[in-house]
């Protein structure tokens, strides 16, 4: 059945802080609107309204020009409203198999019994992965839902939305995690729903992706609908509506550093049991990028690096002595920092502040002895919250309190507070808006000037020409390509990652 | 029909937000003051002082569960450690006629080995933390009695050779929980030291940091450079000493080593402990929490039985008072609580 929405003067505050201020908009059926707007825009907020999270607000909802009451995720969905959300983790059940959390709304509705076999499961689930074209075998269907790599349990989430066949999508991020070809085959099946009438909200940092899905474009900032925009779009106009800045001003020149010094030398490197073994050396005074798709081996070389997994084989010199960190505590030591690619996984401590969370990584630093000086902890949350201009009431928030990119900020923020000679990053960048992706880039600019070496890992081609000077293509654990930006193309860096030995 | 819904007020907010921050500290002072101006008995300075004295014990254990907690896990052999601590120091003064001192390093002795030996099997051999000390609390109930071969030990005793025990508790002994510096009971000026010790630990030193660093998320505080498995270890050895320093406490009271003493301490202490971290909204394990925890129970306890309720209805009430603390933790804060990350 084909649905319009429409939500008029949509308000939501939490406490004092006003974070919708007034929203309007309409999405008809088969219409791909996109909403665009810097971390702390209020996207979240409104998809949580839209998806019967939050039911406290001011405004008015209408499906097909009726009033709707979404009093509840349950009534969202029973009035065609399906959201993919952007924190994976939020949508799978731990415990589960991959078939139970395919299955995992109807077993709650009790139209499957939990008892049921798990054949049947599978049977069911086979059923629901049809809509995303998946073929995942039995024996992966039955595993726990927990082996799922984060690719696949998105992929989970997206076919389970799609089974309920919705009239309303509402996508958050939903690429954040999936390898190129999965993202063509993602659009290639939110085409299609678009043609059959669904009308789609679709949330994303990806320009390029906005660009090519969305008929209008609807940009929020500060809880403001600041322009919506029909094709053709106006990109230009559209980042300054954003951003509340001018592109040529927000646009990062960077000009190609080459170092000259070899801090780090990687011998004879095994990443997976069966890859390819690789050696390497990383500068000083550049910043080195590792591009690569998801699976590809990133995470696994960074954390060897940092002494949380280790080489299948190799070795490492470091400043010209060997290295071979135990723990995380030994690399941090020599000074080689990683900032984790999960950060809800691995960095964020619940409750915890924004002062806690930026000293815990150097305690001694700001302890007499093992005695915590509070006023030192202080400075140093102050000081690292004006580097990275993390919006927030003050250093003792919380930093579950924040948003994505703010979280993130703390997260890259508190490592950049002491003196690393190799900063190693993994996804710095993801479900970061532009603004604090260059923010993020400048600081990691600024510290191979200081004579430094720096290494981002990702899998976003846009995210390394921005903030990188080498690159490497990793693919299945081998690195298959090495070379200064200037003396390559974007096709050609496409055209390697693609390239499977 | 969508009704606009108009938020809240900001005076309810903040009524709530009061009501989870001090409602436990006003619970308190309405028990007291109640119990104070209805109870005649209740308001001799003695009841107050002799309460805070039983309480210590509980209170004491408390704050080694409230170390267990911190780090994510939960101590469930500090009753047998403390029931351990009453045998190992009877057996030490009575059996083996040794000194006062002797039987209290031997006793601490113990509960750093017992606390190591939980360590190693949480740590080392990675077994759950429940389900480890599950095993070493029915090792070590089962282990304390093999040297007096399932009996009590008391002063006079008759030994297997048909000799009377030589030894006797020490009068040195008895004043652990029988002393007092003016009014106040040792038991409880211990109790206190051991409280303001404990917090400062917690919360003013790095290891404290750490501890509740590991509690909240291990992952990330092994990425942070932690050493995750020093702060647990850690947590644990503390745990069984300060269980072992409860059990001394009871030891001195009983003036036997009874068989059976310590057997009820790990559900109190739990539930001492569980009530602390709803104490100011803390809405984590710590020491000033544990010990108010403990001050209301014993307030509740001595008050009802003072006004002659039944002794056996006694963990209804201690039920209740925990309910209580839980429904400020979880159902009217806005924070997440968050401990025993384990179960």
């Amino acid at each position: 059945m084909k649905k319009s929405l429409e939500i008029r003067s949509v308000r939501k505050s939490f406490g004092t802080n006003e974070v919708l201020k007034g929203i309007s908009f309409r999405i008809e059926p088969g219409e791909i609107v996109s909403l665009l707007g810097a971390n702390g825009a209020g996207k979240s907020t409104l998809i949580k309204i839209l998806s019967g999270a939050f039911t406290e607000f001011d405004g008015e909802i209408f499906i097909n020009d009726q009033p709707a009451n979404i009093g509840s995720p349950l009534q969202a969905r029973s009035q065609g409203i399906e959201t993919v959300h952007q924190k994976i983790n939020e949508g799978i059940v731990a415990g589960l198999t991959v078939a139970e959390n395919l299955l995992f709304d109807r077993i709650a509705l009790g139209e499957i019994s939990r008892f049921a076999t798990p054949a049947k499961m599978v049977r069911e689930a086979r059923e629901t992965l049809k809509s995303l074209n998946l073929d995942w075998d039995d024996e992966m269907l039955k595993d726990d839902v927990f082996n799922l790599g984060i690719a696949d349990q998105q992929l989970l989430l997206l076919a389970r939305a799609l089974s309920h066949n919705p009239s309303l999508l509402i996508l958050d991020e939903p690429t954040s995690a999936l390898s190129n070809a999965e993202v063509s085959r993602l659009f290639e099946i939110i085409q299609q729903l678009r043609t059959d009438g669904v009308a789609i909200l679709y949330v994303s940092h990806r320009l390029g992706e906005i660009d090519e899905l969305a008929d209008r474009l609807v940009i929020l900032r500060d809880g403001v609908i600041q322009t919506i925009q029909s094709k053709p779009f106006n990109w230009s106009e559209a980042l300054h509506d954003m951003l509340g800045m001018d592109l040529r001003e927000a646009q990062f020149g960077i000009e190609e550093e080459r170092g000259t010094n070899v801090v780090l030398s990687v011998k004879d490197a095994q990443i997976f049991e069966e890859s390819n073994s690789w050696s390497i050396d990383i500068r000083s005074g550049e910043v080195t990028g590792v591009i690569g798709l998801l699976g590809a081996g990133k995470s696994e070389f960074a954390r060897s690096l940092f002494g949380a997994e280790k080489f299948k084989a190799g070795a490492v010199e470091f400043l010209g002595e060997v290295f071979n960190p135990k723990t995380p505590a030994d690399a941090i030591k020599k000074g080689v920092f990683l900032i984790s690619e999960d950060r809800a996984r691995d960095g964020i401590l619940e409750s915890w502040s924004i002062a806690n969370t930026t000293s815990l990584p150097f305690l001694k630093k700001i302890a007499s002895g093992s005695l915590i000086n509070f006023g030192k902890e202080n400075d140093l949350a102050a000081k690292m919250v004006e580097k990275l201009k993390v919006v927030s009431q003050s250093y003792k928030s919380t930093v579950d309190s924040l948003s994505g990119g703010n979280q993130q900020k703390v997260m890259v923020g508190r490592w950049l507070m002491q003196n690393s000679r190799l900063l190693l990053l993994d996804e710095p960048f993801r479900g970061v808006d532009i603004g604090a992706r260059r923010e993020i880039a400048g600081q990691i600019r600024e510290l191979v000037r200081e004579g430094n070496a720096a290494i981002i890992f990702s899998s976003d081609i846009d995210e390394i020409l921005e903030s990188a000077d080498r690159v490497l293509i990793m693919v299945e654990g081998d690195i298959k390509f090495d070379s200064y930006l200037s003396e390559t193309s974007r096709n050609e860096i496409i055209q390697k990652m693609s390239e499977v030995a | 029909m969508k009704k606009a819904r108009t938020l809240k007020t900001k005076a309810e907010f903040s009524a709530r937000d009061f009501l989870v921050k001090y409602g436990f500290i006003l619970v308190t002072l309405i028990s007291f003051i109640s119990f104070f101006s209805t109870q005649d008995t209740f308001r001799l300075s003695t009841t107050f002082f002799s309460m805070l004295k039983y309480t210590s014990v509980v209170a004491i254990t408390g704050l080694g569960i409230t170390f267990s907690m911190a780090v994510g896990g939960l101590d469930l052999s500090v009753g047998a450690m403390a029931g351990m601590a009453v045998t190992l120091s009877a057996m030490t003064m009575v059996i083996y006629d040794k000194s006062a001192v002797v039987a209290v390093v031997l006793v601490l002795l113990a509960g750093v080995l017992i606390g190591c030996l939980n360590a190693f099997l949480i740590v080392v051999l990675k077994i759950p933390d429940l389900l480890a000390t599950l095993a070493s609390m029915f090792a070590i109930m089962g282990l304390k009695l093999v040297p007096v071969k399932g009996q009590s030990v008391s002063s006079g005793m008759m030994m297997q050779d048909g000799t009377t025990a030589p030894g006797k508790f020490t009068d040195t002994f008895l004043k652990i929980d029988a002393g007092q510096l003016g009014p106040i009971p040792y038991a409880v000026i211990l109790w206190m030291v051991l409280t303001v010790a404990c917090w400062f630990f917690l919360t003013r030193t790095t290891w404290g940091r750490a501890m509740y660093a590991v509690g909240s998320n291990p992952e990330a505080s092994l990425l942070a450079g932690i050493n995750v498995k020093r702060y647990r270890a850690l947590a644990y050895i503390l745990s069984s000493v300060l269980a072992s320093i409860s059990g001394m406490i009871l030891a001195s009271r009983i003036g036997q080593g009874d068989i059976s003493a310590g057997n009820s301490l790990l559900l109190d202490s739990v539930a001492v402990s569980l009530v602390g971290t709803s104490v100011l909204a803390m809405g984590k394990p710590n020491a000033w929490g544990t010990a108010l925890g403990a001050f209301l129970i014993g307030v509740v306890i001595t008050g009802l039985t003072i006004a002659g309720f039944p002794y056996y209805g006694q963990d209804v009430v201690k039920g209740a008072v925990l309910l209580l603390a839980l429904i400020f933790s979880f159902t009217l804060s806005r924070k997440k609580s968050r401990f025993i990350s384990a179960v």
